[in-house]
């Protein structure tokens, strides 16, 4: 296996020497295009910013304002206090943090059965899991209503983490990982030395699992993160709001300032687009490795 | 939650190793070698059965918190909203429940905002998931040549994948302005009249469609691009000794390699554009769940939600949601034909 892959790779690169097929240089055409794309991409990001730091008398004159004013401290400052945004960040941070432990554990450890040991039902489970990726939860959205108001969890945060912290797709995810990326004999030689199933899964899944999780993680705390539908039934502006809450009062005409309302969509999205930054190669490679194998 | 869960499987291997630490035979002196050696046999034997147990049972275990959270959030609410659907409930005393057979969906066949709310769930999914598969497409190609600064260009389009429906929408909201809007202004400049996106059927349901692409454009590129780069190297190798175009090549070589990863974003962009809630709500401003001062834009997952958590009526929302998930049901009767298809004439 890793020869064939190592194999690939030479001949690929061989190939993209001699500048044949696709890997071609690329031209001044493409890069415009890609740098326009790219631009349109950004742009509404950047205009939020810009729209932050002005006031809303001036976002209701044409043209629109194309540079920052000087007000974007205050604006960030009546957002995070008058539209709870401070709170809505802090549980956001909370949800999608446990979100995405939960996901990568319960993954992982379900990933590995159902890559690596033997048990009934095995390829019937996995078949289940599978099926579970394409069914949406909105769908079931009334009884979990109905099932969250019985516990008298409306508007309390466990109501938004329970049903999201198990994913179908990262039990999915881990298990193609698991099995190509976890040698059988590995777990063989542990299981010779007397180990047990759970000392297995710590000294021996866990360590080469790794790349996965951490990809898992980033993808489900985005994805946590951004969690619309659900959050918005389940909880209110002014109790305890996630950020995407929060920014849906705002929209509502909760504040009815322009400005301060992309303050709060800035609030909302800077966090994630911090960790695009720092970690955004990873997170590319994890949705394009993501992609080879779903 | 999360964190207690780790702690216990932290905890399971050190607690076996005070269990095994315990196995090895005591000292021989205790007893004479007979009683020893009957001892180390019962002893390896609990170690055996131990094990044989560990074997059979832990699969379950692990994949225990699975489906035991799936069949408590995801099977048992599907299941309920079709029970539900079948009878009369209110949102303020969900408890009373009163039968009323297949009412919900025989209204909800006689009414027009439902008719309408599918309608438009088709236009906006059409235009949304087109246009930007197409365009991922493109881009795609454009990013497998040899770039400088390819990495930056990859964080740059997946940039809007990091954005939230929520931050998306409320700036998209203001570039759409009709006064006062930069789309307007940039329109005006070109000399064309100022559009009243927001009110108009096509134009705000073109409005809503171009969030959805400026979202998820990016993300299916790449998604593409990984596809692209995972196609044998040989292909093109021998359609350029066959004289094919970059054109050719890519009609003949890329398209057909591509189809499989195709096919998946079909299916999940069909996926979403059916649940699409986020945009439309928020593109109503402060006008609440209608979609529009004439219900325009507004989706079924938005019509759900009207119905459920505006006007109350959660049996009637379970029956849009049964709709939905019926429709769900064909997408993906059609897409296994497809797939079928594709594998048996490739």
């Amino acid at each position: 296996m890793t020869s064939e892959t190592r194999g690939t790779r030479t001949r690929r690169g061989a190939g993209t020497r001699r500048g044949a097929g696709l890997q071609r240089h690329a031209g001044r055409i493409t890069y415009a295009v890609l740098a326009l794309f790219a631009a349109g991409s950004l742009f509404p990001l950047l205009w939020t910013a810009i729209a932050a730091s002005r006031n809303t008398t001036r976002l209701a004159q044409t043209p629109p304002p194309f540079w920052f004013g000087g007000n974007l401290v205050r604006n960030l400052r009546i957002a995070w206090t008058d539209a709870n945004m401070g709170t809505a960040l802090f549980n956001t941070v909370l949800v999608a943090g446990t979100v995405a432990a939960g996901t990568v554990l319960f993954s992982t450890l379900a990933g590995f059965a159902f890559a690596k040991l033997r048990f009934r039902f095995k390829s019937l489970l996995l078949l289940l899991v599978i099926g579970t990726m394409m069914v949406p939860p909105q769908l079931g959205v009334v009884p979990l209503y109905m099932l969250i108001a019985e516990l008298s969890w409306t508007d309390r945060l466990q109501a938004v983490v329970l049903p999201t912290l198990v994913s179908a797709f990262g039990v999915f995810f881990m298990r193609q990982y698991l099995v190509q990326a976890l040698p059988t004999e590995l777990i063989e030689a542990a299981r010779v030395d007397g180990a047990s199933s759970w000392r297995v899964v710590w000294h021996v899944v866990f360590p080469a699992a790794r790349p996965a999780m951490a990809v898992l993680g980033m993808l489900t705390f985005v994805l946590a993160w951004n969690d619309f539908f659900w959050p918005i039934i389940a909880l209110t502006q002014n109790g305890s709001p996630t950020v995407q809450v929060a920014l849906t009062g705002l929209g509502r005409g909760y504040i009815p300032d322009q400005s301060v309302i992309m303050a709060g969509a800035l609030l909302g999205t800077l966090p994630l687009l911090l960790a695009f930054v720092i970690f955004g190669k990873h997170i590319v490679g994890g949705i394009m490795t993501g992609a080879v194998k779903g | 939650m999360a964190g207690v869960a780790r702690d216990a499987t932290a905890a399971a291997p050190s607690e076996r190793e005070d269990g095994t630490a315990a196995y090895p035979a005591p000292p021989g002196a205790r007893g004479g070698d007979h009683g020893r050696e009957g001892r180390d046999e019962r002893e390896r034997e609990r170690r055996r059965r131990w094990h044989r147990r560990d074997l059979r049972w832990s699969p379950y275990a692990f994949v225990a918190p699975f489906f035991l959270f799936f069949a408590v959030f995801g099977l048992f609410p599907l299941l309920y909203t079709g029970w539900a659907s079948l009878h009369r409930v209110e949102l303020t005393s969900p408890d009373d429940m009163e039968w009323v057979g297949l009412g919900n969906f025989s209204r909800l066949l006689r009414d027009d905002f439902f008719w309408n709310a599918l309608q438009n769930t088709v236009t906006i999914g059409l235009l949304s998931t087109v246009p930007q598969l197409l365009i991922a497409l493109g881009i795609a190609q454009l990013l497998n040549y040899r770039l400088r600064g390819s990495m930056f260009f990859r964080v740059a389009v997946l940039t809007p994948y990091a954005t939230s429906v929520a931050a998306a929408t409320l700036v998209f909201v203001l570039l759409f302005g009709r006064d006062h809007g930069m789309i307007n202004w940039g329109l005006g400049l070109a000399g064309f009249d100022a559009v009243d996106w927001q009110n108009g059927t096509w134009t705000s349901q073109l409005a809503v469609s171009t969030i959805v692409v400026w979202r998820w454009t990016g993300y299916n590129a790449l998604i593409y691009l990984a596809a692209m780069q995972s196609i044998p190297h040989e292909l093109y190798e021998s359609a350029a000794l066959d004289g094919a175009s970059r054109r050719q090549q890519f009609l003949h070589v890329t398209l057909p390699s591509l189809r499989p990863t195709i096919l998946f974003t079909c299916v999940v962009s069909t996926i979403g554009a059916t649940q699409l809630f986020g945009e439309p709500l928020l593109f109503n401003g402060g006008a609440g769940a209608t979609g529009g001062s004439d219900h325009q834009f507004q989706t079924l997952g938005l019509y759900l939600y009207e119905q459920g958590w505006v006007n109350l009526h959660l049996g009637r929302a379970s029956a849009i949601a049964w709709s939905m998930f019926l429709i769900l049901l064909i997408i993906g009767a059609v897409n296994w034909l497809v797939a079928r298809r594709l594998r048996r004439s490739s």
